[in-house]
């Protein structure tokens, strides 16, 4: 099937115009008869279910946490970007566009960008009136920051829990609708399979996870807000549940995977303690609005930081990039970061990490604050007293979670950081309308892979999610569904549904019987340990092709050594977590794959073998200007479909931050 | 260091649960507690038994699943500190840890110490929003708002819905969790259109689900993960007060 963008016609700043004045439109008494299944609730999710079910939609929704609350959008920490030029610094949609197709180095798609950063001042405004309490001025007005990859404070925040207040924002009008009676929530259920039918999305089936029963659910349409999948790594900054699967099954099921390989690695993250780690911490990157990054000049430096003088220290972002410093975009730093560490700079036990200083900082809030107090020659303590105190007000949560998980107080004493996986660029592949290959099956948020090219730019995420659920897919999806007033709802007796309920319930059997040695976790770890020595943040063809080997042998060894205790006709969280794994043990070969294919560097993918004589990324725009979409063909074999990218505003150069 | 842990073990939400005790080896004292339920779990798992089933997710304690009742404490030791991100630093070698679900009568056990808190949605359903569909709203800063209400307000919406409050509470009371929402958006201009019904329709729900009642002993705000300060309980008090005798 031939790729197409369904990308509309006319210039850049009228599309979506003319989109939404020109789409189909269903009427509120057919909406009403319309089933439409939304899998996953963080932003994307909830605020798709809530804005469907407002409109009249009869929505179900699914998650597999206890509660629509939990998804993982909750930890987002940093904020949100919006092109609302509140401090008048010169913002604008222009800008905001342009910075994020630069930010992800020109593999994005520039309509559904441009789009992207049209809707993001809607958003805020949407949040502000649900309540979401965003950081305020003395004045009452809205409070901004920076973040990387931008040299303009648009990003709008609420401490370092954002993404929670833009969730229980979210979460609440989900929980309005269904107390309504628009949206019905299956919690603790996970979607297992989509059911296709005559080539169209028509239901689920998912496994409540209590009961351990599969049940079938249709829909006129279904929409996978189901997020990432950077466990593939096993660490990363995901929650522990975070998956592929619902993504996984679509794409077996003929949607395309659009750039598997885009991983982002965020450069400021805590540093793995040891074995036992079962996951990661990320550090917003909004501490590198104040915070200074640096290594000691010497190689092997074991002194303690604070006794390391200020004229021995490398601020190397700020040396290499002096006209961003900090505020590099995330590829860029954590690049930095593992450059510094390999060349034998590194510190703490491990020498995989550097500092994050807050000293300078600490200084100068407290000279603003002293000075606020007509005191313009305080002592250094009280100084540096009040510029804790104003530290804390921005950053406060974060220091703490810092100072609980490592026993260090970082108001004294620099953090320690080292990149950690972090977001998914990549996921299933979808037109302008959030369509995939497969007609009436969506994907929203981050499980799709539409806008942030090879790497995404801090606090475009929130924006991107909510984009998509409030703002595009209300209207979008309508233009299919008015062609579906006449589909009555299909009995989940029909054939299909039968069909895809055996075979999920044939693949638990089996699992279930495996009865092997192997726990699922210690299997998950061995994968996760391949993925990050090889398809990690810097690859090669060698390595890559030794892990596709390495990754088809785990994955046989899983299915007949994996040991799942239990029964699968009640709870049992092992045998969730081995649906889950059985998946990533798919998805890391494509990925691996992916990133073989594309011979160049680009964003947060790095290709060793592609690299400009100063260790920049090197693109190679003739031959890899193309999303690469992968059509699933049966195990292990994939075709790659390419959909070339046409610049027509942007004209791609050598990404620079200098 | 070396621990005995007794753990709540039971199979499903009407069997009957009972102590179990496990010993666990060589923890580091860098470790999360969970993942020193990681341990014994793996520990289980290789000796062919069932591991223990408990809620979790982020880690990064702000998804609120998380939710152990350990050494009488929910949530342990650790002032301010979910479950998620005690670590074992807090014990020294030869500890025994008790550790139990949350136990209320709202919150009934689904597996081991995996308890069910949806009456928690059904208290936001009643009434914990503001009634705004997407696409309504006027530009953001048209709408000043007084940045210590703005703060006050953030406060009380950092609740991340754990059930810790329930928990630690001898009623069993979920006024500390209630009160947050309510004070969340009664601080704000723009829940004042539904002040009124809202305190009142969410208390009702609250004593539909079983829930206790407040007798100000402040346990609550003493375990709460996130410091959610008993003040809310004194503006949800206030509100209920003004809704039900004021004349409109």
């Amino acid at each position: 099937m031939p790729l197409n963008s369904k990308i509309p016609a006319g210039e850049m700043a009228q599309k979506w115009i003319n989109y939404k004045n020109t789409c189909k439109l269903v009427n509120p008494a057919n909406k009403r008869s319309i089933e439409v299944i939304v899998i996953g609730t963080g932003l994307a999710g909830a605020s798709a279910a809530a804005s469907l079910g407002e409109m009249g939609y009869k929505v179900k929704a699914f998650c597999f946490q206890d509660s629509a609350r939990r998804a993982h959008s909750i930890a987002a920490q940093g904020g949100i970007n919006a092109a609302k030029n509140y401090q008048n610094d010169g913002d604008s949609t222009f800008r905001l566009f342009y910075d994020t197709i630069k930010g992800g180095d020109y593999r994005a798609r520039e309509a559904n960008v441009y789009r992207l950063a049209e809707v993001s001042a809607n958003i805020i405004d949407q949040c502000v009136a649900q309540g979401v309490p965003f950081a305020r001025e003395y004045g009452g007005l809205l409070s901004n920051r920076s973040f990387g990859g931008t040299q303009v404070q648009r990003t709008f925040y609420a401490a370092g829990q954002t993404g929670q207040q833009l969730l229980i924002g979210a979460y609440q009008a989900l929980e309005r609708q269904i107390a309504l009676g628009n949206v019905t929530m299956y919690d603790r259920h996970e979607m297992l399979d989509v059911v296709v039918i005559e080539g169209k999305a028509r239901g689920v089936i998912a496994r409540d996870l209590v009961s351990g029963k599969l049940e079938r659910h249709f829909g006129h349409a279904v929409l996978l807000c189901s997020g990432g999948y950077g466990n593939v790594f096993y660490l990363s900054t995901n929650a522990m549940g975070s998956n592929v699967t619902a993504a996984w099954k679509a794409h077996k099921k003929g949607a395309y995977f659009g750039n598997p390989c885009f991983t982002q690695i965020h450069p400021t993250c805590i540093p793995v303690s040891g074995d036992h780690q079962s996951k990661l911490t990320l550090m917003s990157e909004s501490l590198r609005n104040d915070g200074r990054i640096w290594v000691p000049k010497k190689q092997n430096d074991t002194r303690k930081a604070t006794d390391i003088p200020e004229e021995e220290r490398d601020y190397y972002l700020e040396r290499r990039y002096p006209a961003f410093g900090n505020l590099v975009p995330r590829d860029v730093a954590s690049r930095a970061a593992k450059e510094r560490c390999d060349a034998g700079y590194g510190v703490g036990s491990s020498r995989q990490a550097v500092y994050l200083d807050y000293a300078a900082a600490i200084e100068r809030y407290g000279k603003i604050e002293c000075n606020k107090q007509g005191n313009h020659n305080p002592p250094m303590d009280l100084v540096i007293k009040l510029g804790k105190e104003v530290v804390k007000e921005k950053y406060g949560n974060l220091f703490d979670m810092y100072e609980k998980i490592t026993g260090e107080n970082p108001y004294e004493t620099p953090m320690r950081i080292y990149p950690a996986v972090h977001y998914t660029m990549g996921g299933i592949w979808v037109d302008y309308e959030l369509m995939t290959s497969v007609p009436g099956l969506y994907a929203l948020g981050e499980a799709n892979f539409s806008d942030h090219g090879a790497n995404r730019l801090g606090a475009s995420a929130l924006m991107q999610g909510l984009a998509d659920g409030y703002f595009v897919i209300p209207y979008t999806i309508g233009n299919y569904l008015a062609d579906e007033i006449r589909t009555k709802a299909i009995p989940t007796d029909h054939p299909e549904f039968v069909k895809a309920e055996k075979e999920v319930a044939d693949r638990i059997e089996k699992l279930m019987s495996i009865k092997g040695t192997e726990s699922v976790e210690s299997m998950h770890k061995r994968l996760g340990k391949i993925m990050w020595d090889k398809c990690g943040m810097a690859r090669n063809a060698t390595g890559l092709k030794e892990a596709i080997t390495e990754i088809r042998a785990l994955r046989e060894e899983f299915w007949k050594n994996v040991r799942i205790p239990g029964s699968a006709d009640s709870m049992n969280t092992e045998l969730d977590k081995a649906n889950r794994v059985a998946d990533f043990m798919e998805l890391g070969e494509l990925m691996c794959m992916d990133a073989l294919e594309r011979e160049e560097s680009c964003g947060g993918h790095f290709r060793e073998e592609s690299q400009t004589e100063d260790g920049e990324a090197k693109r190679n725009d003739e031959q890899f200007m193309y999303v690469a979409a992968w059509e699933f063909k049966g195990n292990n074999q994939w075709e790659l479909h390419k959909e070339a990218l046409d610049y027509e505003i942007m004209h791609p150069t050598q990404r620079s931050y200098k | 260091m070396n621990l005995t842990l007794k753990v709540w073990r039971q199979q499903n939400a009407q069997a009957q649960g009972g102590f179990e005790t496990y010993q666990v080896k060589d923890i580091s004292s860098e470790m999360s507690f969970l993942e020193m339920f990681d341990v014994l779990n793996e520990q289980l798992i290789n000796e062919g038994k069932e591991p223990i089933t408990f809620d979790h997710d982020c880690r990064e304690g702000i998804c609120g699943a998380c939710s152990m009742h350990i050494n009488g404490q929910p949530h342990g030791p650790w002032q301010q500190t979910t479950t998620c991100q005690l670590h074992m630093r807090a014990y020294k070698d030869g500890d025994t840890i008790v550790v139990e679900p949350w136990r209320a009568k709202a919150f009934p056990v689904i597996k081991d110490l995996m308890v069910d808190r949806r009456a928690f949605d059904r208290i936001i359903q009643s009434g914990g929003y503001i009634s705004v569909d997407t696409g309504n709203a006027q530009d953001a800063n048209n709408l000043p708002i007084d940045k210590h209400k703005a703060d006050e307000s953030f406060a009380a919406a950092a609740c991340i819905g754990c059930g810790a409050c329930v928990a630690a509470c001898k009623n069993s009371s979920a006024m500390l969790f209630l009160s947050a929402k309510v004070a969340h958006l009664a601080l704000l201009p723009q829940g004042e259109v539904e002040r009124k019904t809202r305190v009142v329709n969410m208390v009702d729900q609250m004593d539909k689900e079983g829930f206790g009642s407040c007798t100000n002993t402040q346990a609550c705000e003493a375990e709460c993960p996130k410091g959610i300060s008993v003040q809310n309980i004194r503006r949800l008090n206030a509100e209920y007060i003004r809704s039900v005798f004021s004349g409109d």
